[in-house]
């Protein structure tokens, strides 16, 4: 089990190596192949990794490396921490990501810097796995900002455009931010629990007193809303979608935002001892879902509203572990993850055969001319939308009914968001594939073309895991779903599923009713004006105003004051402390020079006065 | 015949020398005359002679009175002449301000002080110096002296024997008139 | 009676003081000299008094020195005076004021 945690962390390190070393040498294949063949193999080992966690009765291994830190009472170690969790999070990341390499050697085929994308991508993926199987926050916070910094990389990618370079800033900023939460919430476990592995605090989680475990969560929240998009942190990701296509599938659709969830849900102990933080949790998770649902139904590029539905989505997750539902938010990331990434490879598709064009005025009638693209986009839309028997529906449903059993005005949201989710995935849906064709002026008369193999294999098998999803989790077989697998993980987890199958059915025809409504507007809105759309009121395209806000609060203060220091600070104080030293020495030197009259005989009435001086202190000092 | 002897009370020589030495030195620092000036000078060192010769040291005021009186001061006399500036100057402006004041004020605490500190001091400690040669009275002051000069102190001596050679070239080279300047002048 | 060694060395040190005035305001340098000669007798005095009153002939000794030194001085400097006097007709030490800052 050792060899197998430290060979599924170090695969994609020793990809990443290969392609640096070799300089520019590679050819497109090689790259392509070597990358991808890096990242499945992690893959299949984390497979094995499971395989032998089950067979285990304490599913609580620690693979030490090295020691890292050993300062005073700080001992760090970097060690990993395999647990179903952290498997899990292994399985879906790693299986996700090696889709997406195949998937980006037909997407980026041609482009110049071809070698640099897999490297980035390589380097995602080894921190991102960092991140999940570190045994401590402290190895943890690494892979945090490796993730970090490769999404910088990779979401300015296309640097020489401003507009990507700038969102490459926002999406580092915004993370840097959330960032502070994290430090935060180290220091205030370091300082109580004197030790940052997460085995050595669940063991003392217990003990923590209420304010400090709600100061904690809050710290930790920060952290989470910072990296997974979410209220007052969330402008960033729908800026990043400048990246290429893989990119936003993989980063910010799979697996780097779902590292907040993962971040709270691995802290679990102690957002059990404090109400109060998991109460602010569920209300950021709601309202984010909420918001982010309305912001998407405006959107006219096809990858914003996917980013927007995103950060819906995430909201759902976070809303979940709200609650406590730990499981449940689990569930929901790994059915995201297949859908999400989906809806994106798909629009990749989508966008590849249109030459690049992602505004939606300018698709339609897609569906004949992408025979794969089609169904596979068909059974994403299906399945985040909420309906049976697709992956969505139980993802969803499980986190809905955990939240009616806690609190019934977010229940009440969740459900409005759900029909807002079917809604604009309805709407996406029809603008792009059905209706009248807007895009012949974009494809200069031709007719849009199917891409090739490397990109609708991957589209295909994620289309089967969105289908079968739901099999992870199923309500009724909880020994063998995957909640039977987590829930030891969490401890103190209050008793899974209690309400009564009754209440359970009811809701799930209460969600299945939603997601139809939703469905059922869209199409009636958008199939008959499908020839020239009209788009619609721009509050909520112009994200609530959001963006501006933070322009006028923040941002504009900030280069008043910066320009404040540039004009009157710097010349004035600095440089005029500086010079005015000189120039006050300059001045005494003038003033003093007048002493040297040139007159012998003032010197020596100098002389003659200093004498006198030492003669009267003499006779002070003997009196 | 026994002469009377008439010793001067040590007091009026005392009397004598300080009025000598006072007078003369206001003189010197304020007669509008070089050559008045010398002559006040003359007046003060010869005080400072009856003083050396009240104090026992008779070979001292001979010096004084060679040396001081008889080849400085003409010496100054002599410079007077050369230079011409035997005629009256301006005292009474003085183009440094306040000069005279804080010159008077310093002046007046030094001498002051010193005095203070001597009288709180009790003027001698009594402590002899290293060399420590008493003055005998029956030795004589010359011979007494001459010991001292030509054996304790025999390196000064010598050393400003120097001195005197040097200071002599120093005064020859100093005066002389520039030969190589006035040539070209006359030839042009 | 003896007159106390006190007496002299007050008549020193006020024989000093009117030297020393006289040499921060007279403006001629050869009376300036005669000031330094003044001070320099003072100091005479005062190392012959405390010869005297210790017992010690290295206070004659002393002013016999101070004599030598005084007329090598006196020599070197009515040299430089008269130096001086050829450029400027002046005795005058106010004139010689061009080391100003």
């Amino acid at each position: 089990m050792p060899h197998v945690a430290t060979l599924i962390l170090l695969l994609p390190l020793v990809g990443y190596l290969f392609v640096f070393v070799n300089g520019t040498g590679l050819k497109e294949r090689t790259i392509g192949i070597v990358a991808t063949g890096v990242v499945a193999l992690s893959f299949v080992l984390s497979v094995v990794a499971l395989v032998l966690l089950l067979h285990r009765s304490n599913r609580e291994v620690t693979v030490h490396l090295f020691d890292w830190i050993t300062v005073g009472t700080l001992h760090v170690p970097a060690a990993l921490l395999v647990d179903p969790l952290s498997v899990t999070m292994c399985l879906f990341v790693t299986g996700i990501s090696a889709l997406i390499h195949l998937y980006s050697i037909g997407y980026m085929h041609g482009e110049k810097d071809f070698r640099k994308f897999f490297l980035y991508l390589n380097l995602f993926v080894f921190s991102m796995l960092i991140l999940v199987l570190a045994n401590n926050l402290l190895l943890t916070f690494v892979g945090w900002e490796g993730v970090g910094v490769c999404s910088y990389w990779l979401v300015s990618y296309y640097f020489t455009k401003d507009s990507a370079a700038s969102a490459g800033k926002k999406a580092f900023l915004y993370n840097r931010v959330g960032d502070i939460g994290l430090l935060l919430a180290m220091f205030l476990i370091f300082g109580h629990a004197h030790t940052l592995t997460y085995l050595g605090v669940f063991n003392v989680a217990g003990t923590l007193s209420p304010t400090v475990a709600t100061l904690t969560v809050l710290a930790l929240l920060l952290a989470a809303t910072g990296k997974s998009a979410q209220i007052p942190l969330f402008n960033w990701l729908p800026d990043a979608m400048e990246g290429p296509t893989p990119v936003s599938a993989l980063i910010h659709a799979a697996t780097m935002v779902t590292a907040g969830v993962y971040l709270l849900v691995r802290m679990s102990p102690v957002l059990t001892m404090s109400p109060d933080g998991r109460a602010t949790i569920a209300i950021i998770g709601g309202a984010t879902a909420f918001v982010a649902a309305t912001i998407a139904t405006a959107q006219k590029d096809i990858k914003k509203v996917l980013a927007f539905s995103t950060v819906s989505q995430i909201g759902y997750m976070v809303l979940a572990v709200g609650v406590g539902a730990y499981s449940a938010a689990i569930f929901l990331m790994v059915a995201h993850a297949f859908y999400k990434a989906l809806l994106f490879l798909g629009a990749g598709s989508v966008i590849h055969s249109l030459n690049g064009e992602q505004d939606l005025r300018k698709m339609g009638g897609l569906a004949k001319y992408l025979p794969l693209t089609f169904p596979t986009f068909l059974v994403a839309w299906l399945s985040i939308s909420g309906i049976p028997p697709f992956s969505g529906f139980f993802a969803k449903g499980d986190v809905l009914t955990k939240v009616f059993e806690h609190n019934k005005a977010l229940w009440v949201f969740g459900v409005v968001t759900a029909i807002l989710t079917a809604y604009y995935m309805t709407r996406l849906f029809v603008l792009t594939f059905r209706g009248t064709e807007r895009f012949r002026e974009v494809t200069k008369g031709h007719d849009p073309h199917e891409s090739p193999w490397v990109m609708t294999l991957p589209l295909v098998v994620l289309a089967v895991l969105a289908t079968l999803g739901g099999l992870l989790n199923l309500p009724w077989a909880h020994s063998s779903s995957l909640a039977g697998f987590l829930d030891p993980t969490f401890g103190f987890v209050p008793a899974v599923g209690s309400s009564s199958t009754v209440a359970q059915w009811g809701l799930a025809l209460v969600d299945v009713v939603a997601a139809v409504l939703g469905l059922l507007a869209a199409f009636s809105i958008w199939r008959g004006v499908s020839a020239s759309p009209r788009f619609e009121s721009s509050f909520f395209e112009h994200v609530w105003h959001w963006d501006d806000f933070y322009d006028d609060v923040i941002g504009r203060p900030l280069t008043h004051a910066a320009q404040f220091s540039d004009d009157v600070i710097e010349p004035k104080v600095i440089d005029g402390a500086v010079t005015g030293l000189a120039v006050a020495t300059r001045r005494s030197a003038e003033g003093l020079r007048k002493v040297q009259s040139g007159f012998v005989r003032q010197y020596a009435l100098a002389m003659v006065l200093g004498f006198a001086v030492i003669i009267v202190y003499l006779v002070a000092r003997v009196h | 015949m026994v002469a009377a002897t008439y010793a001067v009370p040590a007091i009026l020589v005392f009397v004598t020398s300080a009025l000598l030495i006072v007078v003369g030195a206001l003189g010197v620092i304020s007669v509008k005359n070089p050559v008045h000036a010398a002559i006040c000078l003359i007046m003060t060192l010869f005080g400072v002679a009856v003083a050396f010769v009240a104090q026992s040291a008779d070979f001292l005021a001979a010096v004084q009175i060679i040396v001081y009186a008889g080849a400085i001061v003409v010496l100054f006399l002599f410079v007077i002449m050369f230079l011409g500036v035997d005629r009256n100057m301006h005292v009474s402006v003085e183009p440094l301000v306040g000069q005279r004041a804080f010159a008077g004020v310093g002046v007046v605490i030094t001498i002051g002080g010193l005095i203070t500190l001597m009288a709180s001091s009790h003027w001698v400690t009594g402590a002899t110096s290293v060399s420590g040669s008493a003055l005998a009275p029956g030795n004589g002051n010359v011979k007494q002296l001459g010991t001292a000069v030509f054996t304790t102190y025999l390196f000064a001596f010598e050393a400003t024997a120097a001195l005197l050679i040097i200071a002599v070239v120093g005064a020859v080279l100093l005066a002389r008139r520039e030969r190589a300047t006035t040539k070209e002048e006359a030839r042009a | 009676m003896n007159v106390p060694a006190a007496w002299y060395l007050v008549l020193a040190a006020v024989l000093f003081g009117i030297g020393a005035f006289g040499l921060l305001t007279r403006r001629s340098a050869l009376i300036m000299f005669m000031c330094v000669e003044l001070m320099l007798n003072a100091v005479n005095l005062t190392f012959v008094t405390f010869s005297r009153t210790l017992s010690d002939i290295s206070g004659q000794a002393s002013v016999f020195f101070v004599m030598v030194v005084a007329a090598a001085e006196v020599t070197v400097g009515l040299g430089i005076v008269v130096a001086v006097f050829r450029r400027r007709a002046s005795t005058s030490v106010d004139e010689l004021n061009e080391l100003k800052g």
